[in-house]
């Protein structure tokens, strides 16, 4: 097949274009002290938290973004960015389904998200952010029962301080990196999920974002705590209207996992990339990090990215627990001109610590994808243990994949394994499909999705038919 | 059935059929033979579609359809479907889901449905057997690790659970040693029926007597020089492709 073909094939409009008009109390651009204390005020928080946030304001303002990654993009503008934006009536917020902005409703199912139907048939309870406010919560109850919480970041730090103030930034601290630090000082929604010991989790739960007010920041701060022996699956799932504006995406992940417990943290993420000339898309600066704190913890993160017009992204593990597990599952997709650089870093500290990263790139149109890897071992992780893999599929020969692998390895007794392959959708695999009667779509979707069924296989069930769907959606041509 | 009409074919500027017109009717199996470099493979891979061959003259009609314009999916659907000399390794796609896609494509052509997940499985149960493929093929991916005797095999297998009207093989018996060889033309033979046209493209007579042409055609730079029953591919056994090339010049 010819190359313009091909990319025709990878070329799409995005397909979840579209924006809802429910009325924003939105800040003007801008940011400064009051600006924080503004948002603090509105959230209703105590003084610790807005002590918290200057502090990270002050740190940010001395720090200078990197500029390390493979990517290119002009400098933001940090004060032509809008850093609070809630639905019009935050204090009457709806109790249930049946109380929820029908327009809200309606945006979901054009997402394909039917809430109510979704959360009876998957048994998923759902924390829905819609621009910054966490507009429904649902499941609550059962979740009650079993000990769980899982409310919005916000509610929180109201209802569980103590719960907040001793694990909020042990993971990623305030000034880990440029873009914490802003989020430290500015974040205005998120998940809290707190499993008490011995308990696993009695559903999977789900947080859909959703960036919705123009020219918006979303500055999200998730935080998960498994406490002695607690097992929980959380998804993590985003869609965004089509803009013309790029938008700044800057969220912080905490994970933390005491001995033997388990954590799988697995994100679909489906932002605007931007038109074909990458203009528009969303600028996505994110920091993940796991902490298996305990002896025998566990901390999965499995993601598969399509979207935005650039992705900085490390979802990381320390592994401090003695015989603790870190895994990296990560499927990245990228058209156009996006770019993304994306990998993992496994910091393995605790005596008999594994690790394993399975990474699978797939690069069309005039992308640029890179992966980057740190494995490392520090001295006190006797018999530590990674594998990694990284493979990456071009399609066309306008795009890019890099492979950045980093490795420190502190003692005589780890093993660390690295496996890279980089090949091409071959004309061949796709003459064979079509002259079985496959039609060329459907057959790069099933060479793709061949392709990814290592990292597809570890996201739960319902998430690996939507990854699915998703990719064959990404890979096709502007059908539909 | 199929009727290829002064065929001339060019990859990459080198013309490689030179006028090549052949007529294959329903409930018949022709054998294309030639030295290397004849051509072909080049007739089964064109009839097929494949997009480096560019015809520069001529015509294929099927069933009255102009097979140049169609696409190469829309060919494999409306019976035409060609097995590899080297079938493709699609590592992570399991053979059943592509044998599943092939024949759901091939039923929404139809205007069918697609196929109900019981009768599928005991459909390609059924054909696995009598290709002597157990049931682990069907869950490893396409052709990936697969020996050389094992993909020719899954070709035949595809064959039997698509039910192509015009099956073209292209030198199916490479690489087989006299088991496969067997498993092979037996499924093959299977195929034959009234309804049904094969065209075998082969190197070597070996494979004719397992697989008795009705018709043997021998190609030699890119027409067909010379036609005839199976004997002429016996002949042609006992005294080499230049015996050939000297009487059609003659």
């Amino acid at each position: 097949m010819a190359t313009e073909e091909m990319e025709q094939l990878v070329r799409r409009e995005y397909k979840e274009g579209f924006v809802t008009d429910i009325e924003s109390e939105t800040l003007p651009p801008g940011l400064d002290e009051d600006v924080i204390a503004f948002i603090s005020n509105k959230k209703g928080e105590p003084e610790w938290m807005l002590e918290w946030r200057l502090k990270a304001y002050r740190a940010w303002l001395k720090m200078t973004p990197p500029s390390w990654a493979h990517l290119d993009f002009p400098p933001i503008d940090y004060q032509a960015i809008s850093y609070f934006s809630a639905p019009k009536r935050p204090e009457d917020r709806p109790q249930s389904l049946d109380e929820v902005d029908p327009k809200l409703l309606e945006t979901y199912e054009k997402l394909g998200i039917p809430l109510h139907e979704r959360a009876a048939l998957a048994g998923v309870a759902v924390d829905a952010v819609f621009d910054s406010v966490s507009v429904t919560t649902t499941f609550k109850e059962k979740l009650a029962e079993a000990g769980v919480i899982f409310c919005s970041i916000s509610e929180a730090v109201q209802e569980y301080p103590e719960l907040v103030k001793q694990y909020l930034g042990t993971v990623v601290p305030q000034t880990d990196n440029y873009f914490t630090a802003l989020n430290s000082a500015v974040f205005t929604d998120g998940s809290f999920v707190f499993v008490p010991k011995g308990v696993t989790c009695p559903m999977e739960l789900s947080t859909y974002f959703r960036i919705n007010a123009e020219n918006t920041g979303q500055f999200e701060r998730t935080l998960i705590i498994c406490e002695e022996g607690a097992q929980v699956s959380y998804l993590e799932g985003c869609t965004a209207p089509m803009r013309d504006e790029n938008q700044l995406h800057a969220a912080v992940v905490e994970l933390v996992a005491l001995d033997d417990a388990y954590i799988k943290y697995s994100t679909v993420q489906n932002w605007y990339p931007g038109d074909e000339d990458g203009k528009g898309g969303i600028y996505n600066f994110v920091t993940k990090r796991g902490d298996c704190r305990g002896d025998r913890s566990r901390i999965s993160w499995t993601q598969v990215e399509t979207g935005s017009a650039i992705t900085w992204k490390y979802p990381s593990c320390v592994l401090r627990g003695k015989d603790s597990i870190g895994e990296f599952y990560s499927v990245a997709v990228t058209g156009g001109r996006q770019q993304a650089d994306t990998g993992t870093k496994m910091i393995h500290i605790g005596e008999g610590s594994r690790s394993s990263i399975i990474s699978k790139g797939i690069s069309s149109g005039r992308s640029n994808q890179s992966y980057r890897g740190l494995v490392k071992i520090g001295p006190r992780a006797k018999g530590a243990r990674n594998f990694t893999e990284c493979d990456s599929l071009l399609i066309g020969d306008q795009c890019g994949a890099h492979t950045f692998p980093y490795q420190e390895i502190g003692n005589s007794t780890a093993t660390v394994e690295h496996e890279a392959t980089t090949s091409k959708i071959g004309d061949d695999q796709l003459f064979y499909c079509q002259s079985r009667g496959i039609s060329e779509e459907d057959a790069v979707s099933m060479i793709v999705n061949g392709f990814c069924k290592d990292v597809f296989q570890e996201l739960p069930m319902e998430f690996a038919v939507e990854a699915e769907a998703l990719l064959r959606v990404t890979l096709e041509g502007s059908v539909g | 059935m199929l009727e290829v009409k002064d065929l001339h074919v060019s990859v990459e500027g080198n013309e490689i059929l030179k006028g090549l017109s052949l007529t294959i009717n329903a409930g018949e199996v022709h054998a294309i033979m030639g030295p290397n470099g004849s051509g072909k493979s080049t007739l089964s891979a064109v009839i097929a579609g494949r997009e480096e061959y560019e015809v520069t003259s001529g015509s294929i009609t099927y069933d009255g359809q102009d097979v140049l314009e169609m696409s190469v999916e829309e060919r494999a659907c409306a019976g035409l479907l060609l097995g590899f000399q080297y079938p493709v390794e699609i590592p992570g796609v399991k053979n059943i889901y592509l044998l599943k896609a092939a024949l759901n494509a091939k039923r929404e052509a139809q205007g069918l449905g697609e196929i109900p997940a019981p009768e599928f499985m005991k459909l390609i149960k059924e054909k696995a057997a009598l290709m002597q493929m157990d049931a682990s093929f069907l869950q490893r991916s396409v052709n990936e690790g697969f020996s050389g005797g094992e993909k020719k095999r899954n070709e035949i297998l595809q064959m039997l659970v698509l039910e192509p009207r015009l099956a073209m093989l292209d030198e199916i018996d490479s690489g087989l040693d006299i088991d496969a060889m067997k498993v092979v033309s037996d499924g093959v033979n299977s195929l034959r029926s009234e309804e049904r046209a094969i065209l075998l493209v082969t190197h070597y007579q070996r494979l004719l007597d397992y697989i008795v042409p009705d018709r043997v055609h021998v190609l030699v730079d890119g027409r067909i020089a010379m036609s005839g029953d199976a004997d002429l591919a016996r002949e042609l056994e006992s005294r080499g492709y230049d015996w050939v090339l000297e009487e059609s010049v003659a």
